[in-house]
């Protein structure tokens, strides 16, 4: 057993990094939230197609898919390295949904393609290749059987293909300006006995679940170091304010927070176990959304301008933990594992 | 990332499983966790037992008497006498992980065979002396005295919170012996025999109403220079070999124990109505997520000293800071599902939920591993 990263590992980890550093770095980011920003109601593209295209190219959306059928032919705790490495610079984009479209939507794994889905599709019986839309307007094409849940979709508008059945979406103003967002109507069969939402525990949603929880450990893992670096250099009272303890503390349960998310959706990557899976995604969607609050402390009345990058993590972060199964269908999961089996 | 287990682990793993089903249900029922020259009886025993097998000090090195196992093999020893119930390192646990690796590492030659095989046999206990009324979480500012006269040290002052200090035939002893120097200059580290003229044992008892530790005071009390382990004044660097001993491995089998209990909390809720309560059991979930996920940190941690030769690193601290709260919340919420038969201390779990509020003090309180990981891993400014 060891389960530090291989050598390739971080390598890879390098390599995505350095293509985002150079690709997506602060300014595009900014310039991104200024093209979102200036969009005319309901339209005006904002996906940066070329960076998709160089994505596909470098394997980002192939990862997974095998040699044989042109893909990289790596596993999951590769696909994870890559998009912890996404949700550090907050790469806007369905990544989740193209990376999942790779090999069975036309286009997806090279980067041509945009593909979102219809969070609703993941539900009981939901088979990805029967239930495609073309276009990615709401409302055309194929209905799904049965399968609307509530839910999301995100980058609806921008999208070449939507996966599920996005029928009868409406338009969101959304808290990301990043993200922009559709709400599906909830089905009659969306929900369980209990009143909570089940999604079905396919392949699919597992990996999109796992994949979101990496993009959170991401982002958790950039606001600690954001909160340490302005703690460090920050002064008030004639010294540092990460000489302060309450400013110390704050820092130090955030980094707790990204070492346990870390060691938890490392280790679901490696196992795939849908009860890994669900504690790495608690854990990870708690590490980037308390980790970008009080990043956005530490920050002071800085953090709270839209200057500042904080906020932007902090609303994707909220965006994701709605993706996929979320909280509460996680803990309800875990509850289950707790007397489905022993330790 | 590898999980995975090689055959010769595997192997390891099976062998002591197999031995732990034959020899458990023969041990005697475990003693009251008040009485501890009964405890002390029945932890030694089990000592001797695992000595005799064969898997006595089992990660300390070779030449310390140990058997040389690999982190990853030790790890595999915490988390299958746990599974199997075996007994808890109790009384123990000073000299099989704190004193011993110690002196294995710090230690003569003389003083290694002294001191490490009656630890690994089960004949001798050891006590922590460290914390003094005025010195706990700053520890180094202890200022117990000894002065060198003749071959000896003479110790005059007093310890706090010294574990298993009734029962014990050595303390690992702080003491300063340079007054002057900057206060982590200054001390030393001594082994002091028990039964020395000059010591009085008064114990405490804990809220959990049991007598676990002591006060300890010390009137010129004799120490043979000899049993002095590192140099003179150089005592604050051989404590923090010992520390990071016990915020590496210390709490491994107790991960393990946790999730146990968990499973049992959640069963027990099952049975008396209290799993339809969608709030309680989502709170279990999300602690069954934290368990999981502290268990990982271990593997981490387990492989990051592999690479580093078996010392744990600073990033103990960050699970002892996640697993001393977790701890607590889990015997809260084992409270919270049994309702009002949590306030009876004969039921299960009640002992535990008391004895869990020591988790976020001992082996450094919660502030002070927030102050580790913020200053030694975060490189933030030293704090005031």
């Amino acid at each position: 057993m060891d389960f530090r990263l291989t050598d390739d590992q971080r390598a890879l980890r390098q390599g995505v990094r350095a293509l985002l550093e150079g690709r997506f770095g602060r300014e595009e980011l900014r310039a991104a939230v200024d093209r979102a920003e200036g969009r005319p109601p309901g339209g005006g593209r904002v996906l940066d197609r070329g960076l998709w295209r160089e994505l596909g190219a470098a394997g980002f959306f192939a990862l997974r898919l095998p040699e044989s059928e042109g893909g990289v032919g790596l596993g999951l705790p590769e696909a994870v390295l890559a998009f912890e490495e996404a949700g550090r610079v907050l790469l806007p984009g369905p990544l989740v949904a193209t990376h999942l479209a790779a090999g069975v939507v036309p286009g997806a794994a090279g980067g041509e393609v945009v593909v979102t889905s219809a969070d609703g599709w993941l539900a009981e019986g939901g088979r990805a290749e029967e239930c495609l839309t073309e276009g990615g307007a709401a409302g055309g094409g194929a209905a799904a059987r049965g399968l609307a849940c509530g839910g999301l979709v995100e980058w609806l508008d921008e999208a070449d293909v939507v996966r599920g059945d996005a029928t009868g979406a409406v338009r969101l103003a959304s808290v990301d300006p990043l993200t922009p967002l559709h709400r599906l109507p909830a089905g009659a069969d969306g929900r369980s006995a209990g009143g909570a939402l089940r999604a079905a525990r396919t392949p699919d949603r597992l990996v999109a679940s796992l994949l979101t929880a990496a993009e959170q450990l991401g982002s958790a893992s950039r606001t600690c170091e954001s909160a340490v670096q302005h703690a460090r250099t920050r002064e008030q009272f004639g010294r540092p304010v990460g000489a302060f303890q309450a400013v110390q503390h704050l820092c130090a349960d955030m980094l707790a927070r990204v070492e346990t998310a870390r060691a938890a959706v490392y280790a679901a990557s490696v196992t795939a176990d849908p009860a890994d899976i669900a504690a790495a995604r608690v854990l990870a969607d708690e590490a980037a959304v308390r980790g970008a609050r009080d990043c956005l402390q530490v920050h002071g009345g800085m953090g709270f301008t839209w200057e500042s990058d904080v906020h932007l993590h902090l609303k994707r972060a909220w965006v994701r933990t709605h993706r996929a199964g979320g909280v509460t269908q996680s803990e309800e999961e875990l509850a289950d594992d707790l007397v489905a089996r022993t330790v | 990332m590898d999980l995975t287990y090689t055959p010769e682990e595997e192997e390891f793993r099976a062998r002591l499983r197999a031995w732990l089903a034959g020899v458990l249900p023969a041990l005697p029922p475990k003693p009251s966790p008040h009485d501890w020259p009964a405890r002390r009886a029945y932890d030694l025993g089990w000592q001797r037992m695992l000595y005799d097998a064969g898997y006595a000090g089992l990660h300390w090195p070779v030449d310390a008497g140990g058997r040389g196992a690999t982190p990853t093999q030790h790890l595999i020893y915490l988390e299958e006498t746990e599974k199997a119930g075996a007994p808890y390192v109790g009384a123990n646990f000073v000299g099989l992980l704190h004193a011993g690796p110690t002196i294995a590492s710090e230690g003569s030659a003389e003083q290694r065979a002294r001191w490490l095989p009656p630890v690994l046999r089960g004949e001798e206990v050891w006590c922590q002396g460290f914390s003094e009324p005025g010195a706990g979480s700053d520890l180094a500012a202890l200022r117990t005295r000894a002065w060198r006269d003749g071959d000896d040290y003479v110790v005059s002052g007093s310890k706090i919170w010294t574990s298993h200090a009734e029962v014990a035939d050595w303390c690992e002893l702080l003491v300063r012996t340079d007054p002057d120097a900057p206060k982590h200059r200054g001390i030393t580290w001594l082994a002091m025999p028990m039964d020395a003229p000059g010591i009085t044992v008064r114990p405490l008892r804990t809220l959990a109403g049991s007598t676990e530790f002591a006060e300890v005071f010390l009137d010129e009390v004799r120490v043979p220079a000899a049993n002095r382990v590192g140099a003179e004044n150089d005592g604050w660097r051989v404590t923090m070999v010992t520390l990071s001993y016990e915020r590496g491995t210390a709490f491994v089998g107790e991960v393990v124990a946790c999730r146990r209990v968990l499973s049992e909390v959640a069963r027990e809720a099952r049975k008396n109505g209290r799993w339809d309560d969608a709030v309680l059991r989502r709170r279990l979930g999300r602690l069954n997520a934290e368990f999981r996920a502290l268990w990982r940190l271990t593997q981490w941690n387990v492989s990051e000293a592999q690479s580093t030769g078996g010392v744990p690193g600073v990033g103990g601290s960050v699970f002892k800071l996640r697993y001393s709260h977790a701890r607590q919340e889990l015997f809260d919420a084992a409270a919270e599902v049994l309702g009002p038969e949590s306030l009876d201390l004969g039921r299960e779990w009640s002992l535990d939920r008391l004895s869990s509020l020591s988790y976020t003090i001992a082996a450094g309180t919660s502030q002070i591993q927030r102050n580790i990981v913020a200053e030694r891993i975060l490189g933030l400014p030293r704090g005031r």
